[in-house]
């Protein structure tokens, strides 16, 4: 790409020649046709899109990228960096270069019930058909129709009825270019009923000076009385810039726990993260913990989706932002006519540590059954001076007594955390960034 | 051990202590009273090191450091305790590990390694009964949802497993009812020793019933007006301030 054109001419002279598809394979040309088109009708969102008011994406696009897409190879001591900086598990772990399975640096589970494959050798893969592209609330957003239709590859991940496995899954997603790049992988999930898995996604750039523009998408489906554990943990290093799409449907009865946590210091993370409950008695647990320094841009944009009566769904998002960071949150809740008995929470809790961090946040229910219970809430707010002081005349010092008081703060947050070594992780994390803070 | 030279502190630019002159030895119980508003909590905090005081003049010399040159948290690793008037409830932040922090905070100033999990655990068990303080509140948030006597209990707990120096209690007795207060004193009664001070802040004579002082010293309007021994409380509280008030501004007039 050339600096003169706009990223989305650029992208709008037409679908990319196959050389930018890699899988290759005509199953999904059809689809992918129709999300080009679809992007081209959307366009690129400006601050004057509704969905975006807060987040200036098209400053972030101002560069030039390459859609190349590279297969991106990774050493095994370069493997070793990564791993000093993602949770140590007891876990099976799929490692995932620019959106490629490696399988050699993996450790799959065996061949079972529980299936780990690459979606580019899944195009064939009746679930993919049915699934792929299909979620209501990725049509109308531009970056999940062109992740679409340019995808290079991701995991396709298929839990058989009443599966499960002893272990949790790692994916570690790694991202290495010499180059800009703009890097498109894609991930489809189907836990058939019954089925039970425990995710943990860790994200990690090792990119020194390019910028590495992940745009990313993955689609779940949970079957009825399905169960998934899903957690989300962000920590690329500055030039890393990623817009996710998690889009999920849940049908009856099934539960579904998601984690996301942004830690720094990537300079652009939205979270658009989307349930739609098609099935009646389910559970939907949505945390979010977002720490952010310097100059990062947090948006996290949430919908959930009430169709049908019986479901419950609980949010709680919590935000600490440092340096000149920025925040954003949106809580969407759409209670449909029919979805009655519905019980629908959300919290957004702010903790700034500066005085030129910011935050926006804004809640959006729309509510049209009547027999529901709806509540939602904000707060923003800093360190209680007599709380500090209290601690410290205790005999804890600035630094240890301000640790506390954060992992006080995410403890709503980490204590829904079911892997102890992930909780570890992060009260590891928390320290530093209070102490990073702190020694600034 | 403490040495108090001619203290003034204001706050919000209101002049509250006007020169405090005390001299604290050990193995003694200081008793400070005094009407509503003459500085008895102010001085805690100025000791303590509360931010939003700002001393003018004078000096504070405690074991031969200039106290006032120490941050909040190095005078506690000196050896300065206070007792909360009002004890800060922070939830998220559980009792035990907010005392395993600061012990170990402690400990690492005066070059020690952190205290071991079970002598931990041995200390806590033992300090615990010294004011009967519920083993349940232990894992509890800190102070989050306790009743004002178990607050006043918790301080008092903290006070045994840190073992401080200087103790200085801020009406620690308020709010008590006399059962609590009865225990309250009494875990206090068992941590003096020769090498221990106490400085307790009170209203009443009724604490000091249950824990007799060496010396009770009259604050008023910023300054020690009359010292006295365990017989001045009872004077105290049989006449009200109101005569001491009227000699006070006799003197200033003549």
């Amino acid at each position: 790409m050339t600096s003169d054109k706009s990223f989305f001419d650029f992208i709008s002279n037409g679908l990319p020649g196959p050389e930018l598809r890699k899988d290759a394979d005509n199953a999904i040309l059809p689809a992918r046709q129709l999300a080009f088109s679809r992007f081209r009708a959307l366009g690129l969102p400006s601050v004057k899109t509704e969905e975006w008011r807060y987040t200036n994406i098209q400053r972030f696009l101002k560069d030039s990228f390459s859609l190349a897409q590279e297969e991106g190879t990774i050493t095994a001591e370069q493997l070793k960096t990564v791993n000093t900086r993602v949770p140590q598990l007891d876990s099976y772990t799929a490692v995932l270069v620019n959106g490629r399975l490696q399988t050699a640096l993996s450790k799959l589970p065996a061949e079972g019930k529980v299936s780990i494959s690459t979606l580019s050798g899944a195009a064939n893969n009746t679930q993919l058909q049915l699934w792929f592209d299909k979620h209501p609330h990725l049509q109308q957003q531009p970056f999940a129709a062109l992740n679409a239709a340019l995808f290079a590859d991701g995991l396709f991940i298929e839990a058989g009825v009443n599966a499960s496995l002893d272990k949790p899954l790692h994916i570690l997603h790694i991202y290495t270019t010499a180059e800009n790049a703009f890097i498109q992988p894609r991930h489809l999930l189907v836990l058939h009923k019954g089925a039970t898995l425990e995710i943990v996604e860790s994200s990690v750039g090792l990119n020194e000076t390019a910028i590495a523009f992940v745009n990313s998408v993955t689609e779940i489906i949970l079957e009825e009385n399905a169960e998934l554990w899903h957690y989300n943990l962000q920590s690329s290093e500055k030039n890393s810039r990623h817009i996710y799409h998690t889009s999920t449907v849940q049908k009856a009865d099934s539960r579904y726990h998601h984690f996301n946590f942004t830690l720094p210091s990537a300079e652009l993370t939205r979270n658009n993260l989307s349930v739609a409950l098609t099935g009646s008695n389910t559970e939907t647990n949505l945390h979010g913990l977002y720490l952010a320094t310097d100059q990062q841009h947090v948006d996290n944009h949430t919908f959930v989706d009430h169709l049908v009566p019986n479901c419950n769904s609980n949010e709680l998002y919590k935000g600490v932002l440092l340096d000149n960071s920025n925040g954003v949150f949106t809580g969407k809740i759409h209670v449909h006519q029919d979805a009655q008995k519905t019980n629908a929470f959300q919290q957004n809790n702010n903790l700034l540590m500066s005085e030129k961090a910011s935050i926006n946040s804004q809640p959006q229910l729309e509510i049209y059954a009547d027999d529901v219970k709806c509540s939602h809430g904000f707060t923003v707010g800093r360190f209680s001076e007599e709380s500090l002081f209290y601690l410290r005349s205790r005999g804890i010092g600035e630094e240890a007594a301000k640790t506390l008081l954060v992992n006080a703060f995410a403890f709503d947050i980490t204590d829904q955390v079911h892997i102890p070594a992930l909780q570890d992780f992060l009260s590891e994390k928390i320290r530093k960034y209070v102490s990073g803070a702190i020694n600034n | 051990m403490l040495t108090i030279k001619n203290l003034h502190a204001e706050v919000d630019g209101k002049k509250i202590l006007k020169g405090i002159n005390l001299e604290i030895k050990r193995g003694e119980m200081h008793a400070i009273m005094g009407p509503n508003g003459s500085g008895k909590s102010s001085l805690s905090s100025v000791l303590a090191g509360r931010e939003n005081y700002t001393v003018t003049e004078g000096e504070v010399i405690f074991e031969g450091k200039n106290l006032l040159d120490l941050s909040p948290e190095n005078r506690a690793r000196e050896g300065i305790f206070l007792a909360f008037q009002y004890p800060v409830e922070i939830p998220g932040v559980s009792n035990l590990n907010f005392l395993k922090t600061a012990l170990n905070e402690i400990r690492t100033y005066h070059g020690l390694a952190p205290i071991e999990a079970k002598e931990f655990l041995k200390l806590t068990k033992e300090k615990q009964q010294l004011v009967d303080f519920n083993a349940n509140l232990m894992n509890r948030s800190l102070n989050e949802g306790f009743s004002g006597g178990e607050k006043k209990r918790n301080e008092v707990f903290q006070l045994a497993m840190l073992d401080p120096k200087l103790a200085i209690l801020d009406e620690t007795d308020s709010g008590l009812d006399i059962d609590a207060l009865r225990i309250v004193a009494a875990g206090v009664n068992k941590l003096r020793s020769v090498d221990k001070a106490f400085m307790v802040i009170t209203h009443y004579q009724r604490l000091l019933d249950y824990i007799v002082p060496d010396f009770v010293h009259v604050l008023y309007d910023g300054r020690i007006v009359k010292t006295g021994n365990k017989e001045l409380a009872l004077e105290l509280e049989e006449k009200g301030y109101d005569w001491l008030k009227e000699e006070v501004h006799q003197k200033e007039s003549v």
